[in-house]
């Protein structure tokens, strides 16, 4: 399939490396300055060089990307909240040429579900976005396999960089500052991590699992959200002398009720993953619990998850 | 035995029945006749107790079960008086306290009248403190967390956090509430 690639992050150029491997040709390649399109295929090379060079992947305005041939637009921009310009836009030129869409930005899923998926059955292209939760863990598809209506709750850890601080919190003994500055010179945590410690990335990720749980309907605002920066070293050391421990849990209920926060688990609870892990918890009607765990970030991880995606579309 | 008739809503208070009770003692001389006492002197008729020496709770106490045969009523009396008497009641039979909850608390919980704030737990109907723990938060002036394990009786475990959160957020204290129904 042809692949344009809006967004040069982590992900977007984890895709346009990979492409190749999973049998993809990158046609058109764009981040928010600059775009290089070739129908023959963009030299990934080239364009990461005048990145680094220029600031932007290629001399081309950013829309030519949008206008450009290609099967599938992989929409990689960085998540935004509210309206989730311009990444709704992305979709919507896309879906208005008949293309399929396969997203890794949370935004345009997590805050405007209803019009992604109205623009998705007017157009002959669908929409996917399996990269959206759970980074490289395949939840979307599991759901989808099982089929929304027999899978009653979900609930996880999604964000790894929550889980980081909190699982090294409780090993070290140490305060939240203390471990946010040591992940972020690990590069666990990113320069602003506030949408990763207040819960709003998790909030995104469980309103999207909502959405694909229940038909539709939810946003972040739905979502009750509790971070985890209140959440102090003695509390952990409380929790760990009863042989519990705290994780910053998203759940959606059979009840249609979505809540991130911190919560108390056993210390053995199969959600007490540690590290930048990441978990998913299904409860189905008929196959009891399924728990999936793995990377859920990263950008080959991530790209992973697009690819996997993409290779899910009908042939146009 | 005088027997008892409370003309209450429970219309079997007066058979004895056979209750189990999971206890938690400290490895000290004569805890375990500490414990026993409050039994035998309710009207408990002990039937077995098993002192599980070697195994410890994850608090590094020892787990004790005891099997006693009492009514209903005298169940209820005989457990309140070891708490009275300062033991840890794990478990006390599955009618009773079905259900066990632990939440934390952290915040102010000193500056914002810590007793009153158990005290507000305690009178919900739904709810008895059973064990609760308190540490400050290093290095931060007027910071604490505390754990508190929560008994509640069947099915309302739900009502017993709704009102620690209630009596949290009026303090502004941020509660840790457990995972219920999602322990593998």
């Amino acid at each position: 399939m042809k692949l344009a690639v809006i967004g040069a992050g982590a992900v977007g150029r984890s895709v346009v490396e990979l492409a190749g491997d999973y049998g993809h040709d990158v046609t058109a390649f764009a981040d928010s300055t600059g775009a290089v399109v070739d129908a023959g295929g963009v030299n990934a090379e080239a364009a990461f060089a005048h990145k680094e060079r220029v600031g932007s992947v290629g001399e081309d305005d950013p829309s030519a990307a949008l206008g450009a041939e290609y099967d599938c637009l992989v929409e990689a921009t960085p998540t935004t909240l509210g309206d989730a310009h311009p990444g709704f836009e992305h979709v919507e030129a896309a879906l208005e040429r008949d293309r399929h869409v396969v997203l890794a930005n949370k935004g345009p899923v997590a805050e405007r579900y209803d019009d992604v998926m109205a623009l998705a059955a007017a157009s002959d292209g669908e929409v996917r976005f399996e990269a959206t939760v759970g980074g490289a863990i395949p939840v979307i598809a599991t759901i989808e396999g099982m089929d929304p209506s027999h899978v009653t709750a979900a609930r996880g850890v999604l964000n790894g960089t929550a889980n980081f601080v909190l699982s090294r919190m409780a090993a070290e003994g140490l305060g939240y500052e203390h471990v946010l500055a040591e992940a972020q010179d690990l590069g666990v945590a990113e320069a602003d991590p506030t949408f990763d410690v207040d819960g709003t990335d998790a909030a995104l990720k469980c309103a999207i699992l909502a959405n694909v749980l229940h038909g539709g309907g939810y946003s972040l605002a739905d979502v009750a959200v509790q971070g985890i920066t209140d959440v102090p070293s003695s509390a952990l050391d409380l929790a760990a002398e009863d042989g519990r421990t705290v994780r910053l849990i998203g759940e959606v209920t059979a009840d249609g009720d979505v809540r991130v926060g911190p919560r108390l688990v056993t210390a053995n609870d199969t959600l007490a993953v540690s590290g930048t892990q990441n978990i998913v918890q299904l409860e189905t009607t008929n196959a009891g619990r399924l728990n999936i765990s793995g990377r859920g970030a990263g950008g080959p991880e991530t790209a992973s998850a697009v690819l996997a995606d993409v290779g899910r579309l009908p042939e146009r | 035995m005088v027997p008892v008739s409370d003309g209450g809503p429970e219309g079997d208070a007066d058979e004895r029945q056979a209750h189990t009770v999971r206890l938690e003692l400290v490895d000290e001389p004569g805890e375990l006749l500490n414990a026993l006492h409050p039994i035998a002197e309710n009207g408990g008729n002990l039937l077995s107790v098993f002192h599980e020496r070697g195994s410890l709770t994850p608090r590094g106490h020892i787990p004790v079960e005891v099997d006693l045969e009492c009514t209903a009523r005298q169940f209820r009396t005989v457990i309140e008086s070891l708490r009275d008497a300062g033991v840890n009641v794990i478990q006390a039979g599955t009618e009773q306290y079905g259900e066990e909850v632990t939440v934390l608390l952290a915040g102010p919980l000193v500056g914002t009248d810590l007793s009153d704030t158990l005290s507000r737990i305690e009178a919900c109907a739904s709810a008895s403190v059973v064990d609760f723990s308190l540490t400050d938060e290093q290095g931060v002036d007027d910071v604490s967390s505390a754990r508190l394990r929560l008994a509640a009786t069947e099915g309302s475990t739900d009502a017993a956090l709704d009102c620690v959160r209630d009596v949290a957020d009026e303090k502004d204290l941020h509660v840790v509430e457990p995972l219920v129904g999602g322990s593998a």
